[in-house]
């Protein structure tokens, strides 16, 4: 039996000066790459698509590989806030606060179609998108989407959290963005 | 299933003289059409007659009919179920648009109170002594009945559906 060369590389490395027992590099870059290696969801599942990302997160279709391994339910604690399912407009002040709680910097990720557009229900009663109400993003199409391709929305959130600068939360585009919604 | 048609019938013509205006299976259940204001009484009666037993409110919900005659606009649907038997029956009540108040029937079967509510909410029946008659489904803040025929059912805000792709 041959012996298999086994390439794994869990992660790759920033462009930096390396020596023996060093390696200097930017530090926007390896902030970058702690953030996006450790993305903490609040799952805030609230129909089908919730269950959908239950089985993303169970061990056939694995989020925890990317770094998800700690599901948070507290705002305070989380990085991400994945909105899953159906929104309704007696909903939306809850979700509201929910982001509002969480910390910098935080990514919010919308899955499904009610919860990017509010699906098949035009009603009086569900709110036509979450990003009436908090921006946006990444948005997963899909009724409900398959876990590959809410795998695929998490890996361009990290594309995000590597990419920004390190204190987006200064920039004026940013600041201009929140007071779009009303949000200090 | 119209045996029972027939037994319930029978129970509340001896015990109520000329209360029950109408009776007929609709959608296999006898279904039993009541004045709005002895409704409460023979709802009780319906409970507590040990032949009859109809211990369990299954459901309620209202209707709004507005192709009807005004003092037949709106609905109250009562759904009965006596378990031992396996009997189900259905009461209706119709009433007008000015005269939506009714006398609630939580003393008799608990479960009615969350169902009161939602009938106010989205009709706006007034149930006369409930203990918190507030909408429970919808918003606070909302000022109107939703399910009512002359509101659409659809979202108001949305701006970018195309009339002529959505086939109105």
């Amino acid at each position: 039996m041959s012996s298999i060369a086994i390439d794994i590389h869990p992660t790759y490395k920033p462009e930096g000066l390396e020596g023996q027992g060093f390696f200097a590099t930017s530090l926007d870059k390896v902030v970058g790459l702690a953030r996006k290696n450790s993305l903490w969801p609040l799952p805030f599942a609230t129909s089908c698509c919730g269950i959908e990302f239950m089985a993303t997160m169970a061990s056939h279709y694995d989020l925890a590989r990317f770094g998800s391994e700690r599901l948070s339910f507290s705002p305070r604690q989380a990085d991400l806030l994945m909105v899953m399912g159906t929104i309704s407009k007696k909903m939306g002040p809850v979700l509201r606060q929910v982001y509002e709680q969480m910390a910098e910097p935080k990514w919010v990720l919308s899955m499904g179609a009610c919860a990017s557009s509010g699906g098949i229900f035009d009603t009086y009663s569900v709110l036509q998108g979450i990003d009436r109400i908090i921006p946006v993003d990444v948005y997963i199409p899909g009724c409900p989407p398959r876990p590959e391709q809410v795998l695929e929305g998490i890996l361009k959130i990290q594309q995000l959290a590597e990419s920004e600068e390190r204190r987006r939360r200064e920039s004026p585009e940013y600041k201009a963005l929140l007071a779009k919604y009303g949000i200090e | 299933m119209s045996e029972l048609l027939e037994i319930v019938r029978e129970k509340l013509q001896n015990k109520f003289e000329g209360a029950l205006l109408n009776a007929e299976m609709q959608y296999d259940y006898p279904v039993f059409t009541l004045e709005k204001s002895n409704t409460k009484v023979i709802l009780q009666f319906l409970k507590e007659d040990p032949d009859l037993n109809f211990h369990f409110l299954t459901t309620m919900c209202g209707l709004h009919h507005p192709e009807n005659a005004p003092e037949q606009e709106f609905a109250l649907m009562y759904q009965l179920h006596n378990m031992p038997k396996n009997w189900r029956i259905r009461i209706k009540t119709y009433m007008s648009k000015q005269d939506l108040d009714m006398p609630t029937v939580t003393d008799i079967w608990k479960t009615a109170g969350w169902m009161e509510r939602q009938e106010f909410d989205f009709f706006g029946f007034n149930f006369v002594g409930h203990s918190n008659l507030t909408r429970i489904l919808n918003m606070d803040e909302m000022n109107y009945h939703p399910m009512r025929k002359e509101y659409p059912l659809e979202d108001a805000m949305r701006e970018d559906k195309d009339d002529k792709m959505f086939g109105r």
